[in-house]
């Protein structure tokens, strides 16, 4: 049950990031970017991740998509995607394979070497996710959650600077 | 499901992503290819945590979706302003400040 499931939702998310990149209208790649992204949050629940799958589908399928969205029907580009040299084609899809390659070759040796930690599946049962999720996140993590959010305040105020009419 | 069969999800998408920044000319569609392959080693991370039943990675999930949430704003708004200057998102169009 867990292997179908499994090989569902990584079907789902490859199709559809593969659409994503084939797509002319920008919109199009937009909607399907959505449904990878589903799928990629469905594929954290079977890691034992739901708190990190909520905040995969607040975040990136509430946020970001909506904000390209915004942007793609804000400018209404004209332009088309692709290039129609088969040449670009060619080359990206040659130097994407190779990389694909090296990674799959480097996996035939890729194993869980390491100190394995206390968040065994019984105790992520027994406290619950989020709160274990909690505990890790303020005690051992606290001081780059604070600059994270300094990030953010950055972000935000450059994106303001950048998109204001002066 | 072993590591590997994660792994290797992951190593697909984050090649498809690679791919679409490659072959597509739209600004926007290239910046959707960049939040594909962040999404690719967000996968990564969450396999390792639960293999090593460690949360270090999940943690670091969630600062990469900030980093990605910042990097969104910040790109789609250099884009808006790009537009004002010349209607376009083709980047090869995009060739003004090259001499």
């Amino acid at each position: 049950m867990e292997q179908l499931g499994f090989y569902i939702l990584a079907f789902v998310a490859i199709i559809s990031s593969l659409f994503m990149i084939t797509r002319e209208n920008p919109v199009h790649s937009a909607l399907w970017m959505l449904l990878t992204f589903f799928a990629v949050a469905g594929i954290f629940v079977q890691l034992n991740a739901e708190f990190i799958a909520a905040v995969q589908v607040l975040v990136y399928a509430g946020a970001i998509l909506v904000l390209y969205l915004f942007v793609v029907m804000l400018l209404n580009p004209k332009s088309k995607g692709f290039i129609r040299i088969p040449f670009r084609y060619a080359l990206g899809i040659v130097a994407a394979f190779v990389v694909f390659t090296q990674i799959l070759i480097t996996l035939q040796s890729a194993n869980v070497i390491g100190k394995s930690g206390p968040y065994t599946a019984e105790v992520l049962e027994k406290y619950g996710n989020v709160k274990v999720f909690g505990y890790e996140l303020f005690n051992n993590y606290l001081v780059p959650f604070e600059v994270v959010s300094v990030m953010l305040l950055v972000a935000m105020i450059g994106a303001i600077v950048l998109a204001k009419k002066d | 499901m072993t590591l590997q069969h994660y792994l290797a999800l992951s190593a697909i998408i984050f090649t498809i992503g690679m791919t679409g920044v490659l072959v597509r000319r739209n600004l926007i569609v290239m910046f959707m290819s960049v939040e594909l392959m962040l999404n690719a080693v967000n996968i990564n991370l969450a396999a390792f945590s639960k293999f090593l039943n460690a949360l270090s990675g999940q943690v670091f999930i969630v600062f990469i979706m900030a980093v990605a949430a910042a990097e969104a704003a910040v790109g789609l708004a250099l884009i808006i302003t790009l537009f004002k200057n010349k209607p376009t998102v083709n980047a090869d169009e995009l060739n003004t400040m090259k001499g």
